[in-house]
């Protein structure tokens, strides 16, 4: 086995010195009768033949040349550059820079990683990394149940949350127990959150997605407001970071905790992952943020560095009495997003929203023009809205997939019992879509209800 | 802005945005347009651009790159921390995970349109029953803690559905425990309750026996524990445990020493997560991601979180969303899917009697350095251990005033990672040498003599060891001081 560097006379020498027989030895601390009685000697694969089967398992997806789907996981154009950095061996198999003296790169780069995300949530500090967007809203939840001490025991959750994430919400709320989820509708014509007034006083904290699932952009400094008159915490969930290029950050909006999922930014969104979860807090909540942090330092011959700190906010040290359980975070997907972003300055980012949104209203307008196709809400989006279809929206998807084309996702696979939904298609669009993609799909969207009259 | 040069070639990079220069960029978008502002209100449009470095590709790439140089890493030498399983990461796993038929596709396409993802999915969960005997995995969870949180949660639910979920809230965790575990208890809404390992290292029934009652919910246990011991007595203790109505979890962070050996779920063990970042091979990335499936027993499949991936008579595969009794969802979408398909790639490529000979090796090598270093250190438990070994500085703090962290911290100055310290926190001065199947007999025999070295030296020039490191880019830094001025983030000098 190649990754084995042990010759024959290696081992017989290394038994010696240890001084038993053989390797079987070695297990003797394990009772017989609780050893693996037929164990599994299946060969392995030789590296010819390992590639042949995974590359066929590969090729068994099927391709879409343009994609004009999000619904959480968006697809931008990221440069090769990024993928070459975090591809190498000194960040991809370091661990954990538990040992800062050897971890200086790491750390450096998470100390500008952090300083990236505040800036573009417009808030004091963030962490190192949670694990997805979905989890980042579960912990910000859990974060507002600790600043108020125990004394709030309701969190309101916007319903334009995507639906995966609030499966994780109420995964983890509910496990966490003593605490009551209240959902909030989305009004049925603009799309945005319903916030009822005035907002009780036992309430710890108020969640929306900026913009919702729906890709309707919520009026972030309304909810804000009410958040704060009501003495709770409002947390805000950025569907995709770019967007920041454009749209107001969190914090100028008068966000308490905003998170995000920046999968799209770091080049991982295909398959769904890995994630990376952002998350940044004003700077009174930081003692109560969970995750890695790092903070600058000087070591004892004068130099700046950097080092993991108020670790004790975390399990390693506090155990049940930290502020999360979590460990390993998301850092080399983290440090993708910091190379990206590094790479598209302040003018790159905001193109790349620009672009995103041109080519995402381009589209919307020009199928608006087919007869019977209509927005399924009004209110304001960035570069995601819903279209209901007059009549066979799978067909049109199929047919958009026959020219490599993937059309959207169907709403009714989140809810098939919304009948408002049923016909529905949540689309969205990129830089990565270009204006010649965008006419060639109206002109099939056309042909497509033309031909079938 | 001079470069300041550490030595040799080592570049001292100042925060990336002390580099940046209006009006440079190194993205490759299409050109500028104006923003289609139709609908748009004013209000919700940004003001104040965010604070980004403005730099040319090659100058990103330089920075990132001199920034990497002044890490340690797995490939450029012996990782041996305890607990973590440094081992090689093998490239043919990078090259499969990064197979455009995998990573170009949008996790919501159509199940016939993921048949390949939604295969390899299937096929791994099958993998990783057959080495750990259990009846389901779940692919989902993201890491070891968060492997944790959901195989907690399926205790949870099925206490839930005996109707004992206000009653059976406590949890045993041994002394030697990470301290993931009673963070991801608490998380569970489950009450701690710490338990005290025997004096030759392991857990004894009599520790567990007056906590039989039907308020217990379950018992977390490692195995081989943070002393590297296997725990012998677990089978006994999960038929106790069961016989009161409790759980049986098993941390399977260090599952790299009994593959092939033992089958957690022949021992008793009712749910269990794996660290792939770990026992199968993929890369950490300096803190994740890793992932942390988690296998179950049948009476806990039902309570797996979606979506389930499951194949028809037709041999196609299709996903399961909707589950009566599922926990729900800790993951959106798959999981960390890249990381799987490292690990799924290395299971293939070892089989089973490959994995079988990791750990044999991994056992060989902790076993040869407790051998070769036994005398010089104190073993924490004078006990057989498996694939990791346990001192002490007791002696040699007493001895010399040189503490576990100095000969750690002298370590860096010839070139190694030192292992795991100040864990099991029931060790004084805790040394936890891990050392994984893929470091050879020479780099352990290196690694030893230098130990052996820095020991000696602790004798004869203590200042020496108690100011290091001196050969680093970076002395040891101030953790204090970061803690109490807490620099979060850069920002620009003040005019």
């Amino acid at each position: 086995m190649r990754y084995l560097p042990h010759s024959p006379q290696d081992i017989q020498h290394m038994l010696e010195t240890i001084g038993v027989a053989d390797v079987e030895t070695l297990f003797r601390s394990i009772p017989r009768d609780q050893r693996t009685e037929h164990p599994d000697d299946s060969p392995g694969l030789p590296e010819c033949q390992l590639r042949r089967y995974v590359e066929g398992l590969a090729a068994r997806n099927k391709h879409f040349c343009v994609t004009l789907a999000s619904a959480g996981a968006p697809f931008h154009a990221v440069p090769k550059a990024v993928d070459t950095i975090v591809s190498r061996s000194e960040f991809q198999t370091a661990y954990t820079p538990y040992q800062p003296e050897v971890s200086q790169g790491t750390l450096q780069a998470v100390f500008e990683f952090q300083t990236i995300v505040s800036e573009l949530m417009g808030l004091d500090v963030a962490n190192a990394s949670m694990y997805d967007g979905a989890s980042a809203v579960g912990e910000a939840l859990l974060l507002a149940l600790r600043a108020h001490k125990g004394k709030r025991s309701v969190v309101w959750v916007s319903e334009g949350l995507h639906p995966h994430a609030r499966t994780v919400i109420d995964t983890m709320l509910h496990a966490f127990g003593d605490v009551t989820v209240r959902w909030l509708p989305l009004d049925e014509h603009t799309g945005a959150t319903v916030l009822p007034a005035p907002v009780p006083a036992d309430v710890a904290a108020i969640a929306v997605g900026y913009p919702n699932f729906l890709g309707v952009i919520e009026d972030v400094a309304a909810v804000a407001a009410a958040a704060r008159a009501a003495g709770a915490l409002s947390v805000v969930s950025v569907t995709d970071p770019s967007h920041l290029g454009i749209l107001a950050s969190p914090g100028a909006l008068g966000a308490d905790i905003a998170v995000g999922e920046g999968m799209g930014l770091a080049g991982t969104a295909g398959m769904g992952g890995p994630g990376l979860g952002l998350m940044a807090v004003r700077d009174e909540y930081v003692k109560q943020m969970p995750g890695r942090i790092v903070g600058q330092t000087v070591d004892n011959r004068g130099n700046t560095g950097y080092v993991l700190t108020l670790a004790t906010r975390e399990q390693h040290i506090r155990r049940e009495k930290a502020t999360s359980n979590i460990c390993s975070n998301q850092a080399l997907v983290a440090l993708a997003f910091n190379v990206h972003l590094s790479l598209l300055g302040p003018s790159g980012l905001r193109d790349m929203a620009t672009l995103s949104r041109n080519r995402a209203m381009e589209l919307r307008r020009g199928l608006l023009e087919i007869p019977g196709v209509r927005p399924l809400v009004t209110g304001p989006v960035m570069n995601e809205f819903a279209l209901v279809f007059p009549r066979d929206a799978a067909g049109l998807r199929a047919r958009m997939a026959d020219n490599g084309i993937l059309f959207g996702v169907p709403l009714a696979r989140f809810c098939p019992e919304r009948p408002a939904w049923r016909e529905a298609i949540l689309l969205a669009a990129t830089e990565t879509a270009c204006r010649d993609d965008i006419a060639h799909t109206i002109l099939l969207a056309k042909d497509f209800y033309r031909e079938g009259k | 802005m001079t470069t300041q040069i550490h030595s040799g070639l080592l570049h001292r990079e100042p925060p990336i945005f002390e580099l940046s220069s209006p009006g440079r960029t190194g993205h490759a978008l299409p050109p500028s347009e104006a923003l289609d502002a139709e609908d748009l209100p004013q209000a919700f449009l940004r003001r104040q651009a965010p604070l980004l470095p403005e730099l040319s590709e090659v100058e990103v790439v330089r920075h990132f790159v001199r920034l990497s140089q002044w890490n340690h890493c797995i490939e450029a030498g012996m990782y041996p921390l305890g607990s973590c399983t440094m081992k090689y990461n093998p490239k043919i796993n990078d090259a499969m995970s990064a197979l455009a038929g995998f990573t170009a596709v949008h996790p919501l396409q159509e199940d016939e349109h993921l048949q390949g993802s939604l295969e390899l999915l299937f096929q791994l969960e099958g993998l990783l029953c057959r080495v750990s005997g259990f009846h389901s995995v779940t692919l989902q969870p993201s890491a070891g803690a968060n492997g944790e949180f959901t195989g907690l949660a399926l205790i949870k639910k099925a206490i839930d559905v005996r109707g004992e979920g206000a009653r059976r809230r406590k949890v045993l965790i041994p002394d030697t425990a990470h301290g993931t575990n009673p963070a991801s208890v608490v998380l569970n809404g489950f009450e701690p309750v710490p338990i005290v390992t025997g004096p030759e290292g392991v857990l004894l029934p009599d520790a567990v026996r007056p906590h039989l009652n039907d308020e217990l919910a379950a018992i977390m246990v490692t195995n081989p524990n943070t002393l590297g011991i296997f725990e012998s007595h677990l089978k006994e203790i999960a038929g106790l445990v069961h016989g009161a109505g409790g759980y049986v979890y098993m941390d399977g962070a260090n599952f790299n020493a009994i593959m092939g050996k033992v089958r957690p779920a022949d021992l008793g063990v009712d749910t269990m997560h794996f660290n792939l970042h770990k026992t199968f091979s993929t890369p950490h990335g300096g803190g994740g991601p890793g992932a942390g499936p988690v296998g179950c027993t049948a009476e806990l499949a039902p309570y797996l979180p979606v979506p389930r991936v499951l194949r028809t008579n037709e041999g196609r595969y299709r996903l399961i969303t909707e589950q009566p009794n599922t926990i729900g969802r800790v993951h959106p979408f798959f999981g960390n899917f890249a990381i799987l398909v490292r690990a799924f790639t290395y299971m293939l490529e070892n089989g089973g009697a490959g994995l079988s000979r990791v750990t044999e090796m991994a056992v060989l090598n902790a076993n040869y350095v407790r051998s070769l270093l036994k005398d010089t250190l104190a073993v924490s438990v004078d006990v057989d251990t498996l694939h990791e070994v346990v001192f002490t500085d007791r002696d040699l703090k007493k001895e010399t005033h040189v503490s576990t962290m100095d000969v750690a911290k002298r370590l860096l100055d010839f070139g190694f990672h030192p292992p795991t310290v100040y864990f099991p926190l029931i060790v004084p001065g805790a040394f936890m040498v891990e050392p994984t199947e893929t470091e050879s007999r020479v780099e352990l025999e290196n690694f030893v003599e230098t130990v052996k070295a820095i020991v000696q030296e602790a004798r004869t020039d203590p200042d020496k060891v108690t100011s290091a490191p001196h050969r680093t880019g970076v002395g040891r830094l101030d953790e204090t001081t970061a803690a109490r001025k807490r620099i979060l983030r850069w920002t620009p000098a003040q005019p």
